[in-house]
């Protein structure tokens, strides 16, 4: 380990501290005033995706449905400029999209019906809740495991980087007013896994060199496992970021907000692996004692 | 020697590399468009003679096809060009008759060789391939209500044999309740009903009325209710399906009280809305004489006049008919000729002896929903969907004779009597169900998805590789070829498994691209630091491989812990995502630090070289 240049990440950690801080209170603050712009998966109701040969006039397309009886329809251009997804409120009722579809072919221009959702409220409420019981399920699990598996003060720092990034992922889609639908709730799922996969290479780094450094306090034997998986956390973060642009430029309107979720999260984990897992160790006061019993026997498979 | 696998091992992973490419090719024989024919029931012989017909139907419309097949059940053609689909259905539908189901198929090209194997393309969902999903939810607690219904009446009737008297016996709140005028009578009345009414479960709390007896059904029949409205519901709407003519349609039970409708393909998605949404029963009922029975509208009010009284009493349902059939009478009326089952022909029989030259009316009964606005306590405006029922008479005709197993209905339009025909032989549901989720996705956008799902894989790919080239020069070609045989390895098991690739599925692919060289960025930093450490190169490399693994394991296991809830929680589309991340985690494992270990081993392991291309 002679040539590997040691950053002081550890010097930084009030800083990163106050950053982290600063986004969960925005984080919180948004949501638990703006909330979440839930998508139809979520909210219920009716929306029509159309498809016109010409580009499509928006206003148009918006009264000639107010005058054919709907009540302040939402009509918006949908990724392309011939695409329109149109947004009814309220009435959840059977046939709704039929009549829609007829108004529309009604009028002047040629139009294809391309999509068609319809999301009755229970249904809405059960994936509210699904969605948020899996959520905690899953930090649960991952905590066990973490706990089994490594030590209760590495599995506290996972869990509090995992919920960290989740918060202000969130938050992310609460301020900027971006749409929260099923996929960007398998996004958040999967960017736990991700966030997960950093905060245990880095854990798992640090758990080897508490029991290989001798003389060392935690804090130097922290920095001195951050910069040696450095280099592993940032060429694996690139390579996902650029999976994710290629999604996010080429993946169409459906896979949009999935991927700017996992892109913020990824973002959000990277950072979090380092800085928060290993901030809450420190301050859990995580030493070489805690590693020491419980591995000799048992994990001597990590060793050559 | 250090850096070598046993033969053995680099067998395994040939063969594996072979596996993944045998079974991942289905994948690359695109399904043609085609027509499946089959008859209406299982008797109809789909010979030569059938497909020389259809044949001929397709020449006179000048629709280019490959050669039809038939194998006596069922005719499959298989057409050049898949915009003359639906033109072809039509005309074929038109050349056959109505006594045909004529559906939208996709013909698999998959080599004979290839499905001896066990081959098969991955299955597309719904948003890749277009069509459309229902969840309907089934109203279990009416079909309770149906039941206690009866109950109530069996319970009068086993108390009057019996000659136990009582003061009245009535339904509340899901219970039945009676009062009696002495608690011996209540004693006998329960001894009664636990000997032969084993339904029903008399309830004794403290603080009732001794002369009240108050009835509920037992767990056990209400459960068994509730399985058996469930399963009639799903035989029904299998019918109804197959009456569509969609080619691997899927309804299934999900949950305790729902069903699960999938059409893939589906075009004319009204059509199937109409018939699947339509959620109706039908009651044969006598019209009243006298003030007597309940007053209903006509469906259709231009033939008969606004209303009609009929009896309060049902002669049968549309449970009891087991075929209906649209034609014509002598005089080329439209009719509807009606087979009854053996309980439902006596029944009929019974209540129509009697009554020659009375009028017997059939009852539509459809089940809908309605939205009802209230105030909450936040003064938002809520809307609560009501389900409410609506009952029309479709049909009041003079019983001519004594009616039997078979008999007619006339005087309807012709489009009634296809619909009516349509609906008695579909069977009836056994509770109502409301349709609580719809999606509907077009076919263009199904094709647009595919597009897009597989231009970003490859821009995803092409992303990655060239940056783990960048990197990690010659390894970055090793972990290269590992990535890619590791898309091959997905698509191989998913088409295997028969897993379904869905939108979010394809996400899932181009994340696991990017997630999968992780492990071989966590190996390859190890072997550099190493190196950096001063240690021999066969002994960095060993050494790199060996300590990376725990790190990798823990992290993939996390990884798929998630991704397992994600499944467990997620529905359709999402599921997808979690099965491609699952597979793919799994995948990556084996390609990224076996098959990888494997290259470096064939290429510098054993061999006294100077500097690592790291």
């Amino acid at each position: 380990m002679t040539n590997l240049k040691i950053y002081n990440f550890m010097g930084l950690r009030k800083i990163a501290a106050i950053c982290s801080a600063v986004l969960l209170i925005a984080s919180v603050a948004s949501l638990s005033t703006k909330g979440l712009v839930l998508g139809l998966d979520f909210s219920g109701g009716t929306q029509i995706e159309v498809g016109y040969e010409q580009p499509a006039d928006v206003t148009a397309i918006r009264e000639q449905l107010e005058a054919a009886g709907f009540e302040g329809p939402v009509v918006i251009q949908y990724g392309s400029e011939t695409d329109v997804l149109i947004r009814l409120q309220g009435k959840p009722e059977q046939g709704l999209s039929e009549k829609v579809y007829a108004v529309l072919e009604g009028g002047s221009e040629a139009v294809e019906l391309r999509r068609v959702d319809f999301v009755g409220p229970q249904i809405g409420e059960e994936l509210r809740e699904d969605g948020g019981l899996g959520m905690l399920t899953a930090l649960a699990v991952v905590m066990l495991y973490v706990a089994i598996r490594f030590q209760l003060k590495f599995s506290i720092g996972a869990v509090l980087a995992l919920a960290h990034d989740v918060i202000i992922t969130l938050g992310f889609f609460s301020i900027t007013a971006l749409e929260f639908d099923l996929t960007v709730l398998a996004a958040i799922l999967a960017v736990v896994g991700y966030s997960l996969n950093d905060t245990i290479v880095v854990s798992d780094r640090i758990r080897e060199n508490f029991r290989k450094i001798r003389k060392a306090t935690p804090v130097e034997v922290i920095n001195e496992s951050l910069s040696q998986t450095l280099w592993r956390t940032i060429n694996t973060s690139v390579t996902t970021m650029l999976v994710l642009l290629a999604l996010f430029f080429i993946g169409g309107e459906l896979i949009h907000n999935f991927a700017v979720a996992l892109m913020v999260g990824v973002g959000i984990g990277t950072y979090s692996s380092i800085y928060v897992a290993a901030t809450v160790m420190l301050a859990l006061k995580v030493d070489r004692e805690d590693l020491l019993e419980p591995v000799e026997g048992e994990l001597v498979d990590d060793l050559p | 020697m250090p850096n070598k696998f046993p033969l053995w091992k680099n067998i395994t992973i040939l063969l594996v590399i072979t596996f993944g490419f045998v079974f991942a090719s289905p994948n690359l024989y695109p399904p043609d468009p085609a027509i499946q024919l089959s008859g209406q029931s299982g008797a109809m012989q789909i010979d030569a003679a059938v497909l020389d017909k259809v044949e001929e139907s397709l020449d006179e419309a000048g629709i280019a096809y490959f050669a039809g097949e038939t194998d006596g059940e069922a005719l499959l053609i298989r057409l050049q060009d898949i915009k003359l689909q639906l033109r072809a259905k039509e005309v074929i539908q038109a050349a056959m008759g109505g006594d045909y189901i004529v559906a939208l198929n996709l013909a698999p090209t998959t080599p004979d060789w290839l499905r001896d194997l066990g081959g098969m393309p991955m299955k597309l969902g719904l948003d890749l391939s277009g069509g459309v999903h229902f969840l309907l939810e089934v109203d279990l607690a009416s079909a309770l209500a149906t039941r206690l219904e009866s109950d109530l009446e069996d319970v009068k009737t086993a108390l009057r044999e019996e000659r136990i008297r009582y003061r009245s016996f009535e339904l509340s709140n899901n219970q039945i309740v009676g009062q009696f005028r002495d608690t011996e009578e209540v004693a006998r009345a329960k001894a009664l009903i636990r000997a032969n009414l084993r339904d029903l479960q008399p309830q004794s709390q403290t603080g009732q009325n001794p002369l009240t007896l108050v009835l509920k059904l037992s767990d056990i029949a209400s459960r068994e209710i509730e399985d058996n409205a469930i399963k009639q519901n799903l035989t029904s709407l299998r019918n109804r399906v197959n009456e569509l003519g969609v080619s691997e349609p899927m309804v299934s039970r999900q949950g305790k009280n729902r069903i699960v409708v999938e059409l893939p393909g589906v075009q004319d998605t009204a059509e199937a809305k109409r018939i699947i949404g339509k959620t109706a029963n039908l009651e044969f009922r006598l019209e009243a004489s006298g003030r007597v029975g309940e007053m209903f509208d006509f469906r259709d009010p231009k033939g008969q006049g606004p209303n009609a009284r009929l009896e309060s009493k049902t002669v049968i349902t549309g449970e009891n008919v087991t075929d209906a059939r649209a034609s014509f009478d002598e005089n080329g009326r439209p009719q509807v000729n009606i087979t009854l089952d053996a309980k439902g022909g006596w029944q009929m029989g019974y209540a129509t002896r009697d009554n020659i030259g009375r009028r017997l009316g059939v009852l539509f009964i459809e089940f809908k929903t309605k939205l009802e606005k209230s105030i909450d306590e936040n003064g938002e405006l809520v809307l609560t969907p009501v389900p409410f029922v609506e009952e029309s008479i479709i049909s009041l005709a003079t019983v001519q004779a004594q009616l039997g197993k078979q008999f007619r209905i006339t005087g309807l339009e012709q489009r009634e009597s296809s619909e009516l025909s349509l609906l008695l032989r579909a069977g009836a549901l056994a509770a109502p169900m409301y349709i609580v989720e719809e999606r509907t996705i077009g076919p263009s956008l199904g094709a647009d998805n595919i597009a897009l799902g597989v231009k970003s894989v490859a821009v995803g790919l092409a992303l990655v590789l060239l940056f783990m080239l960048v990197v990690y020069r010659g390894f970055g070609v090793f972990a290269n070829i590992a990535l890619a045989m590791n898309l091959v390895l997905l698509v191989a098991f998913m088409s295997l498994l028969g897993a379904t690739l869905t939108l979010p599925g394809i996400a899932g692919i181009v994340l696991t691209v990017g997630m999968a060289v992780d492990a071989n960025v966590l190996i390859f930093s190890r072997i550099r630091e190493e190196l950096a450490a001063g240690a021999s190169i066969q002994g960095s490399i060993s050494a790199g491989y060996d300590r990376a693994f725990v790190s990798i394991l823990d992290a993939n296991i996390t990884t798929l812990i998630v991704a397992l809830i994600l499944f467990l929680i997620g529905s359709g589309p999402v599921q997808g995502f979690a099965v491609t991340l699952s597979i793919g985690i799994l995948t990556s494992m084996f390609t990224s630090i076996v098959m990888t270990r494997g290259l470096v081993n064939l290429v510098v392991g054993g061999r006294n070289i100077k500097t690592l291309w790291i």
